[in-house]
């Protein structure tokens, strides 16, 4: 168990290989024209060779993290976006077709509102939900886990969120709680005792929410695959698809929050250890499985709590890295390469997570010495960062350009890079953003 | 038998230094030479912070320490004025901006480190800095921000301190994810903290007594 992960499989280039063939082949795609199928390869080249580092693409690849810039740029409000869904295509079109970068950023994380309603999310506080109209969504964190329910989550993780994370988080899914274990339902003696919550009213009435948030949620999908298809037939792909998380921010964000996390480590440090471990194999399957789905070849990885400030090399290599490194090398070997966004610096961590398998992720750092990763990590695997948002919402278009020729020089040198930004770009003057696009397409080209 | 409780806190040994703290009271050492050991080893942990020995897991835990040993021991003293503070500081999230993990985590290092804080919230508005401001004579304000949105908000609330006539009676400084010198420049504040420690250092040094 403890070894799973911790090498390359032999089959890992085979099939990263074949995903990148499925993502070039882009089947099922309704191209506009001859030219936009063109381009659509061409784009998937520019990655593919940025991230194989076997030869120097044609040019370097620009993509900023659109975020949330879309919906002030369309001049809608938030609430318009997380509850008028044609309006939210209508952003993220415009964006697109306005700034031509070389991906396409979905609207994935601006979730229906709706059914967070019908839900009674209580972790989040968004636009309708708590918030004025303009607000962006917020994080509320709480120890939605205590410390004394490691061992709930570590013997049954599912169970762990189902009978007690849930009803913490959704106000209308309490009655979660009486679902049953369900490995002890497996004989006819027992089936009748496991099936009983279900003629439960509450628990009926939970589902029932559930299914009426999964109706909403397929109106949203519908609006989001549509802008999807359309952007991807006018010649952009996805700039990444899937989702997840290292094991220990899924902990320490989402269950014991930053200081509950902090405090484990020293109160109940193999607690922590062991739940990271447990949680490892539900992050590459989901990881792996979202990525593959949209024919694929990066799900994104936000990193937030291994960062330089929140922890020792140490701490980091006791707590942080064992289970992400097994995440990167789980995702390697299910053939995707894993989008590892590195929120706030790894300076110190850059000698640490040097010992990947080459040309198989992306680093994509935030505040991180960007010379400095060139010179690291940057010899094996692809880096991308990282134009800073103090530059793109305070200072001038020269200001972007400036920093980004220099980005380019440094980072960019032979290839193994993509611009992009170092967080998502709300916020950023539009003029600024277009700046780092349109000069970083002319000023990247390598041949 | 003060040295063993400074090296228990300074470990991070949490069970020992609680019961070395239980032991001490029960044989009637004096709470203030108790509390002043504290002191020390919090002086002690923040040393080994500065040299790159100890991080944000450290502070936390020596301060959640120091906070069950002051719980255990200020009821003893009585009839005695609890310590000075060093300083006087407001905290609050700019307008738009809910997070308030940033913002706590400095509040809580401050007030183990002997600062008197106002937390002043979450989405706070301009004008109630400037209220709170005046009520409560802060040295020092503190704006947290995580998302962009604050850049604009930390300087509108400067610029309403500035259009009250407190800007020369307060330093400000700023802290948050994307916060930077550039921010802190173009907010018209003094000082951007790159980390909470480093916060608490700008702080410390601008309310130092000369």
């Amino acid at each position: 168990m403890k070894e799973r992960w911790t090498k390359e499989a032999a089959d890992a280039g085979e099939k990263l290989s074949q995903q990148f063939d499925i993502w070039l082949a882009a089947e099922n795609i309704p191209f506009v024209s001859p030219e936009a199928e063109a381009l659509y390869r061409e784009r998937v080249e520019l990655y593919r060779d940025a991230i194989q580092m076997k030869t120097v693409p044609k040019r370097i690849p620009v993509c900023p993290s659109a975020g949330s810039f879309p919906i002030e740029y369309a001049g809608i409000t938030w609430k318009e976006a997380m509850y008028d869904y044609k309006k939210l295509g209508y952003a993220w079109r415009k964006y697109h077709d306005d700034f031509d970068p070389d991906g396409y950023s979905a609207p994935r994380t601006i979730a229906p509102g709706k059914s967070l309603e019908i839900l009674g999310l209580e972790l989040y506080r968004w636009a309708g939900g708590g918030l004025r109209d303009d607000q962006e969504y917020q994080f509320v964190e709480k120890e939605y886990m205590r410390d004394d329910e490691y061992y709930d989550l570590i013997d049954d993780p599912t169970g762990f969120f189902l009978n007690t994370y849930f009803p913490r988080i959704f106000k209308e899914l309490g009655a979660l709680k009486k679902m049953p274990m369900l490995p002890p339902i497996h004989e006819l003696p027992v089936i009748p005792s496991g099936i009983i919550p279900f003629g439960m009213p509450d628990v009926q009435a939970a589902f029932a929410r559930l299914c009426s948030a999964g109706e909403d949620v397929n109106h949203w999908l519908a609006e989001v695959t549509n802008v999807s298809i359309a952007q991807m037939a006018n010649g952009k792909p996805s700039f990444s698809a899937g989702f997840t998380k290292a094991p220990f921010d899924v902990i320490g964000d989402s269950l014991r929050g930053t200081k509950g996390v902090l405090m484990d480590m020293f109160r109940h440090p193999e607690e922590l250890v062991e739940a990271c471990e447990r949680i490892t194999p539900f992050m590459i399957k989901s990881g792996a499985a979202g990525c593959k789905a949209a024919g694929h070849v990066m799900p994104f990885i936000p990193l937030h709590k291994g960062a330089d400030t929140f922890m020792s090399e140490d701490q980091f290599m006791t707590f942080y890295w064992p289970t992400l490194r097994k995440l990167i090398i789980g995702l390697s070997n299910e053939g995707v390469v894993p989008q590892l966004f590195v929120e706030g610096a790894y300076n110190r961590r850059l000698d640490l997570i040097d010992d990947l398998p080459p040309g198989k992720v992306v680093w994509w750092f935030d505040a991180t010495d960007m010379a400095a990763a060139k010179k690291t990590v940057g010899r094996t695997n692809c880096i991308a960062g990282n134009v800073p948002l103090d530059i793109l919402c305070t200072g001038t278009p020269d200001d972007v350009k400036v920093y980004c020729k220099d980005l380019i020089d440094t980072a960019g040198k032979d290839g193994g890079f993509i611009m992009t930004s170092g967080a998502g770009v709300q916020g950023a003057k539009a003029e600024n953003v277009k700046a780092m696009i349109d000069f970083s397409k002319k000023y990247g080209v390598y041949s | 038998m003060f040295d063993k409780l400074i090296d228990a806190v300074t470990n991070m040994k949490e069970n020992e230094a609680l019961s070395l703290t239980q032991e001490l009271l029960d044989n009637n050492a004096d709470p203030v030479q108790l509390l002043d050991a504290c002191t020390r080893a919090m002086e002690i942990v923040g040393k080994k912070f500065e040299s790159g020995v100890y991080f944000l897991p450290e502070l936390m835990m020596a301060g959640e320490i120091l906070k069950q040993i002051s719980g255990k021991v200020k009821p003893m003293i009585q009839d005695q004025a609890e310590g000075e503070k060093v300083g006087r500081v407001i905290m609050g999230t700019v307008l738009g901006d809910i997070h308030d993990i940033g913002k706590d985590i400095v509040i809580f290092l401050l007030e183990v480190n002997g600062f008197e804080v106002y937390d002043i919230g979450i989405d706070v508005p301009p004008e109630k800095f400037v209220a709170e401001i005046k009520a409560f004579k802060p040295q020092v304000v503190g704006m947290s921000g995580l998302l962009t949105l604050a850049f604009d908000s930390m300087k509108d609330t400067v610029t309403a301190i500035s259009d009250a006539g407190l800007r020369e009676d307060v330093k400000i400084i700023i802290g948050g994810g994307q916060m930077s010198d550039k921010i802190s420049a173009y907010a018209g504040a003094d000082a951007c903290a790159k980390d909470a420690m480093d916060g608490i250092n700008i702080i410390k040094e601008w309310t130092r007594k000369v």
